[in-house]
C-alpha cells in the first residue's frame, strides 16, 4: 500500500527534493522560515536548507515577486510565496507586466523559471480579502501557467513540475484542504504533467469538472447522485492554463450534460472561460445549459452564516445535477 | 582628480555621441514611417548612461526604462539590432515582438528596458541575490527616473537590498520632470539620494551630465558592492532636451530652463574637454564620422530586414507551448 501524507506535507516534500535534487531552487516569503510558514508548509526546512535558501523576507510583495523574476532570469529557480491569494494584487505588475510577459516581450531572451505558491479560497470566517479564490484574475494574462491542485499526490506532482519547468506558475493551494491526507507516490522523479485533466470517477449521465476544493465536493455530490440513479463522472481540471479541452469535451460527449464547480466568483470565474470553451467546441453534444456552481458575486463575508450562504457546497451541486431530469423524482 | 587614459576618454566621447546620434535617427525615421511605435529619447541624457555602464563589466547586469535607448547602447548593445527592433522587424532584439519599450540582450547584461516606471527595479534585486547566493562578484545596476523614486516597486526594492545586503546599485536619472510634472510637485525633497537614507544605505549626488562624475560615483558603488557592503543608490541630476515622447508638446517647461541647461549639454561640454586635453579635431571627427556610417548601416539593415510571420505572434509565450495552442 502506498503511504498516505497530507496535502500539506506532500508541497513541503516536492520542495525538499527538489531543493535538495537542484542547488538553484530556493523558497521566500513571509514567515517561510522561522515560522515555517502560516500554513506551517515549510516546517523545518529552515534547519535543512539554512537561511540563505529558506528565506524571510518583509511583507514586501512587490519585491519578493519582482526578486523572484530577476533571480529566476539569472538562472535561478525561485519558490516565491505569497501568504494569502489576495495579497497577490499586491504585486501586480510585477505578476502581470513583467513575470507574465518577459519571455515574449525580450524575443524569447528571457527563461522565468519562477514558481509563485500561494494559498487560496475560503478558510472559514477569514472574510473578503483573506479567502478569496484568485486564479481567474490571471487566466486573461498570456505567459502565466494556473495550478489548482485537489489531492496530496497533485499538489506534490504538480509542484515538482511548476519547479522544474521554464515557465512562470501561480500555484494555487486551497487552505481546506492542507490537512487531507491521501496516497503520494514517493521518489523523486513523481512528475505530474501540466495539462491533463484527471477523470476521478467515471459516469454516464453528467459531467462535473471541479477546480480545487470543489473537486472533493464534486465527488460528494456524485455519492449523492448515485444514490438516485443518476451516474456523474468528476473531472479534477488540475491546471487552469494549460486547459485539457481534449478530456473535457470528450466526457461532455459522453454525458451531455456539464457542470462546472468552482469556489471562485461565478462571474468571469474560470468556470466562464471552461464554459465558453464547450459552447464554442462541444455544444452540439449537450442536452442540457452549461450549468456553473460557484461563490455568488459579493464578497466574502465574515459571519459563517452569511458565509455559508454565498459558498457553493456539495449540496448546490446535486441541485444543479437533479434540475438538469426536471420530471424525475 | 584622476588622470584616465586617452582611449577611455574617447570611448566615453563616442558612446555619448552614438547615444546622441541614434537617438535624433530614430526619430528622424519614425518621421519617415520606418518606425511605427512612439519613442521616448534620452537627448540630453547621454551621460549618466555611459558613465554608469562604463563602471560595470559585460557580465554584470542592468535593467533599464521607456528612456532606455541609451542604456542599452551604454552597455553596448547593437544598434542594428536596436533599430530593427524600433522598425519592428524579425531581426530586432525581441524579433518584433517587444519594440523601444522592451529591448532585452542577456549576452551583453540587458536585462530588458521597461514600459511601467519602476517596473524593473524588483527585477534587478533579484539578480543581484541569485549572484549573492552563487557567490558570484558580479553586480546588477537598475536605472530609473526621478518619478519611479514614488513607487512602492522602488521602496520595496530598496529596503528588500538592504536587509539582504545585496549587490545592486540604484541609479536615479533625474530629469527634473515625471513626465509633464516637475519634481516639486511630485516629491518632498531636493536630492532624490536621500530616499537611501531610509533604508541605511548611501546616497550620492552626482552631476549627471558629467560622464566621469557619474563614472566615479558608479565605480566606487560597484566596488563596495562586490565586497559585500550593500547597495547604493545613485542620483545623477541631468535634463532632458526633447518632450517626455516625441510629439509631447511640453507646456511644462520653464521659462529659460532649457536654454540653461543646453549650455551644459554633455556631448559639447564633453567634445571642448577632449580638445582642451590635446585630443585633435581630426581624431574627434573620426569617431563621429564612424558611428554615423554604424547608424547609416543600422538603418539600411533595418529597412531591409523582413517584417515577422504572423505566425510568430502565437510562438515564444511559454517554453515549451510553441504553436500558441494554450487554450
Amino acid at each position: 500500500m502506498m503511504r498516505e501524507i497530507s496535502y500539506s506535507e506532500a508541497i513541503r516534500e516536492a520542495m525538499c527534493e527538489e531543493m535538495r535534487r537542484d542547488p538553484s531552487v530556493f523558497l521566500m516569503g513571509e514567515d517561510v522560515g522561522v515560522f515555517g510558514g502560516v500554513w506551517g508548509v515549510s516546517h523545518d526546512m529552515l534547519a535543512e536548507f539554512g537561511e540563505e535558501r529558506v528565506r524571510d523576507t518583509p511583507i514586501s510583495e512587490i519585491a519578493i515577486v519582482g526578486a523572484g523574476l530577476g533571480a529566476a532570469m539569472m538562472g535561478m529557480r525561485p519558490i516565491a510565496e505569497i501568504m494569502f491569494g489576495d495579497f497577490l494584487m499586491c504585486a501586480g505588475d510585477q505578476i502581470v507586466n513583467q513575470v507574465a510577459k518577459a519571455r515574449f516581450m525580450s524575443g524569447g531572451k528571457a527563461r522565468v523559471p519562477l514558481t509563485i505558491r500561494v494559498t487560496s479560497g475560503a478558510p472559514g470566517s477569514a472574510a473578503a480579502q483573506h479567502s478569496q479564490s484568485p486564479e481567474s484574475w490571471f487566466m486573461n494574462i498570456p505567459g502565466l501557467k494556473i495550478v489548482v491542485p485537489s489531492t496530496p499526490a497533485d499538489a506534490k506532482g504538480l509542484l515538482k513540475t511548476a519547479i522544474r519547468g521554464d515557465d512562470p506558475v501561480i500555484f494555487l493551494e486551497h487552505k481546506m484542504l492542507y490537512g487531507d491526507v491521501g496516497p503520494v507516490p514517493e521518489g523523486e522523479n513523481f512528475l505530474v504533467p501540466f495539462g491533463q485533466a484527471n477523470i476521478l470517477r467515471e459516469g454516464k449521465d453528467v459531467t462535473i469538472i471541479g477546480v480545487s476544493i470543489m473537486v472533493k465536493k464534486a465527488l460528494q455530490a456524485a455519492d449523492i447522485l448515485a444514490k438516485e440513479g443518476i451516474e456523474a463522472e468528476v473531472i479534477d481540471i488540475r491546471t487552469l492554463v494549460p486547459l485539457d479541452k481534449e478530456t473535457l469535451i470528450k466526457s461532455v460527449a459522453k454525458t451531455n450534460h456539464v457542470i462546472i464547480a468552482h469556489e471562485a466568483h461565478k462571474r468571469a470565474g474560470p468556470g466562464a472561460e471552461i464554459a465558453a470553451v464547450l459552447a464554442e467546441e462541444a455544444v452540439e453534444y449537450l442536452d442540457g445549459p452549461i450549468m456553473r456552481v460557484a461563490a455568488k458575486n459579493v464578497p466574502l463575508p465574515y459571519s459563517p452564516v452569511l458565509e455559508n450562504y454565498v459558498l457553493p457546497d456539495a449540496g448546490d451541486i446535486v441541485d444543479a445535477a437533479k434540475a438538469f431530469w426536471p420530471g424525475r423524482k | 582628480m584622476t588622470e584616465y587614459f586617452h582611449d577611455f576618454l574617447l570611448e566615453i566621447y563616442r558612446r555619448m555621441y552614438l547615444i546622441r546620434e541614434f537617438e535624433l535617427r530614430a526619430i528622424e525615421e519614425r518621421r519617415r514611417g520606418l518606425i511605427p511605435g512612439f519613442i521616448h529619447s534620452c537627448v540630453g541624457q547621454e551621460a549618466t548612461a555611459v558613465g554608469a555602464c562604463l563602471a560595470l563589466n559585460q557580465n554584470d547586469v542592468i535593467t533599464s526604462t521607456h528612456r532606455g535607448h541609451g542604456h542599452l547602447l551604454g552597455k553596448g548593445g547593437d544598434p542594428k539590432f536596436m533599430m530593427a527592433e524600433l522598425a519592428a522587424r524579425s531581426t530586432g532584439y525581441c524579433r518584433g515582438r517587444g519594440g523601444s519599450l522592451h529591448i532585452a540582450d542577456f549576452d551583453l547584461g540587458i536585462l530588458g528596458a521597461n514600459g511601467i516606471v519602476g517596473g524593473g527595479i524588483p527585477a534587478a534585486v533579484g539578480a543581484a541575490l541569485a549572484f549573492s547566493l552563487r557567490k558570484e562578484k558580479r553586480v546588477a545596476l537598475s536605472f530609473f527616473g526621478d518619478g519611479a523614486t514614488n513607487q512602492g516597486s522602488f521602496h520595496e526594492a530598496a529596503n528588500l537590498a538592504a536587509v539582504w545586503k545585496l549587490p545592486v546599485i540604484f541609479f536615479c536619472e533625474n530629469n527634473l520632470y515625471g513626465e509633464g510634472t516637475p519634481q516639486s510637485k511630485q516629491a518632498p525633497l531636493c536630492d532624490l539620494a536621500n530616499r537611501s537614507a531610509s533604508y541605511c544605505f548611501p546616497g550620492i549626488v552626482v552631476d549627471g551630465n558629467d560622464p566621469i562624475a557619474v563614472y566615479e560615483a558608479t565605480k566606487n558603488a560597484v566596488e563596495r558592492a562586490r565586497q559585500g557592503e550593500g547597495p547604493t543608490l545613485i542620483e545623477g541630476k541631468t535634463y532632458r532636451y526633447r518632450g517626455h515622447y516625441e510629439g509631447d508638446p511640453q507646456v511644462y517647461r520653464l521659462p529659460g530652463e532649457m536654454e540653461e541647461w543646453l549650455k551644459r549639454d554633455p556631448i559639447p561640454t564633453f567634445r571642448k574637454r577632449l580638445l582642451e586635453k590635446g585630443t585633435s579635431e581630426s581624431q574627434i571627427k573620426q569617431i563621429e564620422e564612424q558611428v554615423q556610417r554604424q547608424l547609416d548601416e543600422a538603418v539600411v539593415f533595418a529597412s531591409s530586414s523582413p517584417v515577422p510571420k504572423v505566425e510568430d505572434a502565437l510562438a515564444g509565450v511559454y517554453a515549451d507551448i510553441h504553436d500558441g495552442k494554450v487554450f
